[in-house]
């Protein structure tokens, strides 16, 4: 195995009733990487995580840490840090006892005072050491997250779990506490498995995202790639928005909209097919013969977002920078082009 | 303005009616037993039925017995049916159901019909324990069964145990300090309102310990009542002041550790 790979999940298996979560699952973690894994409820992610921490049992399948088969081995001995989708502080306990808890059931040997020493470093990391005789009660959502992080990170462990970590806070904490997870992981260099079913999330933090869907890892890879060049339809529908625009493949090339547009492997690669186009690969001009009428513009503070009903009725939806918000009224007849990067045409 | 301060007052009287309507239906009593346990010559109040409490050989046994009893009893609840709720809740909650079932039994069976049911079950234990009315924990224990199972239960189900549980073994920490350090720390409140109704109701059951023959606080002050009235009401009063006073304790163990916390954090700034 290469001295560069943390984290090895081979063929995992897992079946609920008549639900297959895991099917044959497998996934490498470098060093110090953050991969998210993403996809709609029920997709296996966080049966994944959990197989990875210990929490949850596997019909097959073998797990490695540093060349370490660890399948068997209890949660307790797996040296994970785990933050969870609910709040997980312990109510009992102070924020400071909290981060200890981890240091004084690993480490029995380390004195009092080195382990607040230590825990009081981490509550400093995530900017809480003023919060330190707070109690959960007493701490927002926000706060609680991250002295979970804190908690988790306090231990050293081999890697770190974020089970929707940020899936409890409202929009404003989400984006602030998802920009400082990654700040901390590249801070700490430590490898992370990011579970998530919210896109931007993903893409905003991973160095590699993972898309699931009924238990099996569609394509995984760096966020632009992911977004820019995916794998199946369903990687191109799930991640971001497109428009499906019918046209005829033939020599690797797509024809819609009078152009001629190449499609990404794994596409239909003969005959009558749906090319998904991204909303920002549709641009709009006046200069040339109109093949389209603008139905509705919704101006959307950094964007615009257009909707267009093709001459042959179908609609589509463009998306331009928002200083283009006078240029087009609902009911203008427009010139629709497709930026010529290559799209994912995917059957009838 | 003068609508709403009158109907402020209105609820106000109300609440302060029902208060006091309550307060009397609970303390009337308490205040008759302790005035009949203190009456003594005409127009004078006296001591010597309280006085006479160690003076019945058999009653300060009893009142030993019986306290034993309630300790016995509570260490089977935190020791028994605490690990166990936990381990059902945690790792097997479709056997909740039943359990809920098994537990809430014993209200359902009149205690004359327990004692049919368990003296034969009694006489083996007499081979084996000996006929100290120590056996009587056992089945004690099963009838304070649907009330400590209640409060535990409703503890257990006000917490994410789940979460908690997870949260405690990625941490690093075994099923038994899991449930030691995490679990019981957080349903305490219900654990102690099941020990403190369990103690209730040791100390005051009579019909099990009498039809078994055994001597115990109620059975002899039963006995002392038809001897003499004012020590027996004393014994019946010293018993439910016990009760009170661990009722009194039960809000205030939370307080305390909160308040050490607090306590050391200043002694640390004043170290500085």
């Amino acid at each position: 195995m290469s001295q560069d790979i943390e984290v090895k999940l081979i063929g995992l298996s897992k079946t609920f009733g008549e639900v297959r979560a895991l099917n044959n699952f497998s996934l490498e973690m470098k060093k110090g990487e953050m991969v998210a894994l993403l996809g709609p409820s029920g997709c296996g992610k966080t049966t994944a995580l959990r197989a990875l921490a210990g929490l949850q049992a596997l019909d097959s399948g073998k797990i490695f840490i540093h060349d370490e088969d660890i399948t068997d081995l209890p949660t307790s001995k797996r040296n994970m840090g785990m933050v969870f989708q609910s709040y997980s502080l312990f109510p009992h306990m102070s924020a400071l006892e909290n981060v200890e808890y981890g240091l004084k059931m690993r480490f029995r040997k380390v004195s009092s005072t080195d382990r607040e020493k230590r825990s009081k470093e981490l509550l400093d990391l995530v900017d809480l050491a003023s919060h330190m005789d707070h109690y959960p009660h007493q701490l927002s959502g926000g706060q609680q997250q991250r002295i979970a992080l804190a908690r988790a990170l306090a231990i050293s462990p081999n890697v770190l779990l974020l089970d929707e970590p940020l899936s409890a806070l409202d929009a404003r904490v989400r984006s602030q506490l998802r920009d400082e997870i990654r700040r901390i992981q590249l801070e700490v260099g430590i490898t992370t498995l990011f579970v998530t079913h919210d896109q931007e999330e993903a893409l905003g933090v991973a160095d590699r995202v993972g898309v699931m869907k009924k238990g099996v890892l569609e394509q995984i890879a760096a966020p632009a790639e992911l977004y820019d060049r995916p794998a199946t339809s369903f990687v191109a529908e799930f991640v971001g928005l497109t428009n499906p625009i019918e046209g005829e493949v033939r020599n690797g090339r797509i024809g819609i909209l009078g152009q001629d547009i190449e499609v990404l492997p794994g596409s239909v690669t003969l005959g009558k097919a749906i090319a998904l186009i991204r909303p920002e690969s549709i641009s709009l001009s006046k200069d040339s013969l109109p093949t389209a009428q603008v139905v509705s513009v919704s101006f959307l503070g950094s964007m615009l977002r257009v909707v267009l009903k093709l001459d042959g009725g179908s609609l589509i939806t463009s998306q331009l920078p928002s200083s283009e918000n006078l240029n087009y009224q609902v009911g203008e007849k427009v010139s629709v082009r497709i930026v010529p990067a290559p799209v994912f045409a995917k059957a009838l | 303005m003068g609508q709403i301060m009158k109907n402020i007052t209105r609820v106000s009287i109300w609440r302060w009616t029902i208060i006091a309507f309550v307060g009397a239906y609970l303390l009337i009593p308490v205040f008759a037993m302790l005035e009949f346990s203190t009456r003594g010559a005409p127009g004078e109040r006296s001591t010597e039925a309280w006085l006479a409490i160690p003076t019945f050989p058999k009653l300060l046994s009893s009142i030993s017995t019986s306290l034993q009893l309630a300790f016995i009893v509570i260490f089977l609840v935190v020791f028994v049916l605490v690990p166990t709720m936990i381990w059902v809740h945690l790792r097997l909650p479709n056997l909740r159901r039943y359990m809920e079932l098994v537990c809430l039994l014993p209200l359902t069976i009149p205690a004359i019909v327990i004692v049919v049911g368990i003296a034969p079950t009694y006489r083996a234990l007499y081979q084996v324990f000996g006929s100290s009315p120590l056996t009587l924990s056992f089945v004690y224990f099963v009838l304070i069964l649907p009330y400590s199972y209640r409060s535990i239960s409703a503890s257990l189900l006000s917490i994410d145990s789940h979460t908690l549980s997870e949260a405690s073994r990625s941490l690093g920490a075994s099923t038994i300090r899991m449930i030691s350090g995490v679990i019981v720390p957080n349903i305490k409140v219900g654990i102690m309102s099941g020990a403190v109704i369990s103690i209730a109701l040791v100390l005051g059951e009579f019909t099990i310990s009498n039809l078994l023959n055994f001597e115990t606080m109620q059975v002899v002050i039963n006995l002392l009542g038809k001897r003499d009235a004012a020590t027996s009401v004393a014994v019946s009063l010293a018993a439910l002041v016990f009760a009170f006073i661990l009722l009194a304790i039960l809000p205030t163990a939370n307080k305390t550790r909160s308040s050490k916390l607090k306590t050391k954090r200043k002694v640390e700034a004043a170290t500085k």
